[in-house]
């Protein structure tokens, strides 16, 4: 069973739509009690970094994810905001992450235009269970401003280049990120939801 | 590199998408579902759908519909018409859509645009604009004026004042909907699209006029703008022959538009 956490600024229901598609048991999960008799975790993302980390706050859901992501082991992607939260500290508002990934959010540049909105490639740095199959330029839908930049290379699994190189896919451990849109990034993007499911957790 | 994106766009009226000529005359295609799908399937890159008669006949948009779509298609998906508040928002984006667009609306109230991106964030929050040629004079320095509710309306406002102060107050994409072209496969206005795109630093939208792959390409990169949006050539009974999204793209693609290339075995 997979949770996908849903809260008011989330887009839950479209990962739900994609997970539907591909026959995965999963359910929308808004208070802790959810967390309990799940084995994966999605947290979903859309707009702002610090409305995001509030709205987690507010649901109590930070310390009980925590608690199933870090202490148990299970499972995790992030996507897109759900990526920048795990960081340990985000230029957008200048706010404090989860720090569960060592690094920082950046926004990007002057002279590029922003949002990055739109289809662009995905190179693998390393390989990855969740990522392998994703082929040398898999082009996946992003829509963001910011970007992460973590601080131990190891953990960036993806690039994408705008303007320069970003890491558009991170991993550590049982945790995995995209900046892009899984849930949005036609058959590749289900493909790499369908890879998540099946991942036990190691690398 | 991030590549160019074809935006298929449904005007939908009763769960049908329907395809008028300049906001009028409209002619029915096939149940918005369905088409959503098939386009998903051909790979279009994202999908907008407009509620056309919410929005006149005051009414909220068909969110049925919307969760319809929704299911069905795994690129982005916009909706507009009919959104008057931020809760109008919020269920439209529970419903399954990523985006909300804002046209006539946003005119009437531009605190929507800051209270959606302050919300849902910017990149949430598409402001769509209708307009028209009229010559440059007094109060309009672009010579374009912005128009609303299906181009019947006049509002006096300069179209790239306009954007502009959408930028500001937080609109995340620009669309730029040509009235003199709409629907009438002559191309999209090149010289507004440009002005627009040179004017903010946000993504522009081209849209309206699009009837070959020449005008596609054009908007792409005469026009400056990120994405094209199409309909007609895709799906419209009035062409003699519509166009796949492959064949598109492939014809884009040959012509130096970067694009989402297609993925051989789609699941």
């Amino acid at each position: 069973m997979i949770a996908v956490i849903d809260y008011r600024a989330g887009n839950a229901p479209s990962v739900g739509y994609a997970l539907e598609r591909l026959g995965l048991a999963h359910r929308l999960v808004a208070e802790p009690a959810g967390l309990g008799g799940v084995d994966r975790i999605v947290l979903p993302g859309v707009g702002a970094a610090g409305a995001t980390l509030a709205s987690l706050r507010d649901s109590g859901l930070v310390e009980p994810l925590r608690a199933r992501v870090l202490d148990d082991g299970i499972p995790f992607l992030g996507i897109c905001i759900g990526l920048q939260v795990l960081l340990d500290h985000s230029e957008e508002g200048d706010v404090a992450g989860l720090g569960w990934v060592p690094g920082r959010v950046r926004r990007f540049p002057d002279g590029l235009r922003v949002p990055q909105i739109g289809w662009n490639a995905v190179r693998p740095t390393r390989p990855h269970p969740v990522t392998d199959g994703l082929g040398r330029d898999a082009y996946c839908y992003f829509v963001n401003s910011y970007f992460a930049e973590p601080t131990d290379p190891a953990d960036t699994l993806g690039v994408t280049e705008y303007g320069s190189d970003f890491a558009s896919v991170i991993g550590r451990a049982n945790i995995v990120a995209t900046q892009f849109h899984a849930e949005k990034s036609g058959p590749v993007g289900l493909a790499l939801l369908e890879r998540f499911a099946h991942w036990d957790g190691t690398c | 590199m991030l590549t160019k994106r074809l935006i298929a766009c449904f005007d939908v009226v009763n769960g049908r998408v329907t395809k008028a000529q300049q906001f009028q005359d409209n002619i029915d295609v096939a149940p918005a579902a369905d088409l959503a799908q098939r386009l998903y399937e051909d790979q279009i890159d994202e999908i907008v759908f407009y509620d056309i008669t919410a929005s006149a006949e005051k009414r909220k948009i068909d969110l049925d519909t919307v969760r319809a779509v929704a299911h069905h298609v795994f690129v982005p998906f916009t909706v507009g018409g009919g959104i008057r508040t931020l809760d109008d928002m919020y269920e439209v984006l529970k419903a399954g859509a990523e985006k909300i667009s804002i046209d006539s609306m946003a005119v009437r109230d531009p605190d929507l645009i800051r209270q959606g991106a302050e919300a849902f964030g910017r990149q949430c929050v598409v402001l769509s604009t209708q307009v028209k040629h009229q010559g440059v004079r007094p109060g309009l320095p672009s010579g374009y004026e912005v128009f609303i509710d299906g181009a019947r309306l006049a509002t006096g406002l300069d179209a790239l004042d306009w954007v502009r102060r959408a930028e500001d107050l937080g609109a995340g994409e620009i669309v730029v909907n040509s009235i003199d072209r709409d629907g009438t496969a002559t191309g999209y206005d090149l010289d507004v699209t440009r002005a627009v795109a040179d004017a903010v630093n946000v993504p522009v939208i081209a849209s309206g006029g699009a009837g070959t792959v020449a005008h596609i390409a054009d908007g792409l990169t005469a026009g400056g703008a990120q994405a094209a949006i199409i309909s007609s050539i895709l799906y419209s009974p009035r062409f003699a022959r519509n166009l796949g999204v492959r064949e598109l793209k492939d014809a884009l693609l040959d012509r130096g538009v970067p694009m989402r290339p297609y993925v051989a075995d789609g699941a």
